[in-house]
């Protein structure tokens, strides 16, 4: 299981460095698409199929979309190579990360240990045991999503339906300037 | 956008259906198993983006079109803040589950859990709207084309 969890981590760190690393647009966007698929799978192993679900489903439409706009850039490379002054920063910060990890990683729990056990008055153990009789809802996740932390919820829609209207706004006037009769009606007015 | 595989054109055709109702029943099962509004609502919009891949924009505007879409998200959201107010009176706070407490159903049944479904309901359809919206904007968008003219063709139908 551990042995399986390492490998895939492996897997997904080689192709976020691929990501980073090719000069093809295509190529990167791909690549990073194997590390989304990646960590949907670390999910399921982890016993989170709700997150699996999603995570693979907006990875999925992320993905359709990257190589559908990347599609017609393809071939056209993304500028050159690192320079030797960002390789030096990234191995600083590595090495910066690794003495800090020295130090953090014995005090994390054990895999499969919530660190939400060792409180005893967590919500989490609240959840678990009151929440099938508090909402009724079979699945734990969607009872917590919905019921207990439902202003999270709302705050989320809130964000999407923000974010969809500012990509709207901001597509209708791009359209403006960048299509032919857009700029007849800009040199119209002016 | 005119040579479509044929091959591409029949299987997404047979596709899109089950999609769409995999999306659904991940929507309406939110509380029972794995999944809920969010999920279930991009696939929903998965099915209308497998159309919009395969066989143009023009044919997935005509399936959903754009003003359509707007309503969902809007209604999405609007329903979601009902229920939240709906508690605020009905069970003395915001986004209170006031229906589990009135009606408690039986647990592990399609009907149960009070406002939960209902909010799954609403999620899924804000999050479809809004996911095939983004999509069919960013779509429409083309190097050197003439975005408004794609878009005033599907508004009309």
């Amino acid at each position: 299981m551990e042995a399986l969890l390492t490998s895939l981590l492996v897997f997904m760190i080689i192709a976020a460095v691929v990501a980073l690393a090719t000069r093809e647009l295509l190529s990167a966007v791909i690549a990073l698409g194997a590390v989304g698929f990646g960590s949907s799978a670390v999910f399921l192993l982890l016993r989170a199929p709700d997150l699996a679900i999603t995570q693979i489903v907006v990875e999925v439409i992320a993905l359709v979309l990257l190589i559908r706009t990347t599609l017609h850039l393809s071939g056209r490379g993304i500028g050159e190579g690192p320079s030797g002054r960002r390789v030096r920063a990234a191995g600083l910060f590595c090495l910066a990360f690794l003495v800090s990890a020295l130090f953090a990683l014995p005090r994390l729990p054990r895999l499969g240990e919530p660190v939400m056990e060792r409180i005893a008055s967590a919500p989490s153990s609240f959840y678990l045991e009151r929440g099938l009789e508090l909402t009724g809802s079979a699945n734990l996740v969607t009872a917590i999503l919905l019921d207990f932390r439902a202003y999270d919820t709302l705050g989320e829609a809130t964000i999407i339906f923000t974010a969809v209207l500012g990509a709207l706004t901001l597509l209708r006037k791009k359209c403006l300037t960048s299509c032919p009769a857009g700029r007849e009606l800009e040199e119209g007015e002016r | 956008m005119k040579n479509r595989s044929l091959i591409v054109q029949r299987v997404s055709r047979w596709l899109a259906p089950f999609i769409f109702i995999y999306g659904l029943q991940v929507i309406l099962y939110g509380h029972l198993s794995p999944g809920g509004g969010f999920p279930g609502g991009v696939i929903l919009a998965s099915a209308f983006i497998l159309i919009l891949l395969s066989r143009g924009k023009e044919e997935a505007g005509r399936r959903l079109p754009l003003s359509r879409a707007g309503r969902f998200d809007n209604t999405g959201a609007l329903v979601f803040l009902a229920v939240g107010l709906l508690g605020l009176v009905l069970g003395g706070s915001f986004l209170v589950n006031f229906l589990q407490r009135l009606f408690p159903g039986r647990p592990f049944s399609l009907l149960s859990s009070g406002t939960i479904p209902i909010n799954n309901l609403a999620i899924g359809l804000k999050i479809w709207g809004g996911i095939f919206l983004a999509v069919l904007f960013l779509s429409v968008l083309r190097v050197g084309g003439d975005p408004d003219r794609g878009l005033k063709t599907m508004e009309e139908e």
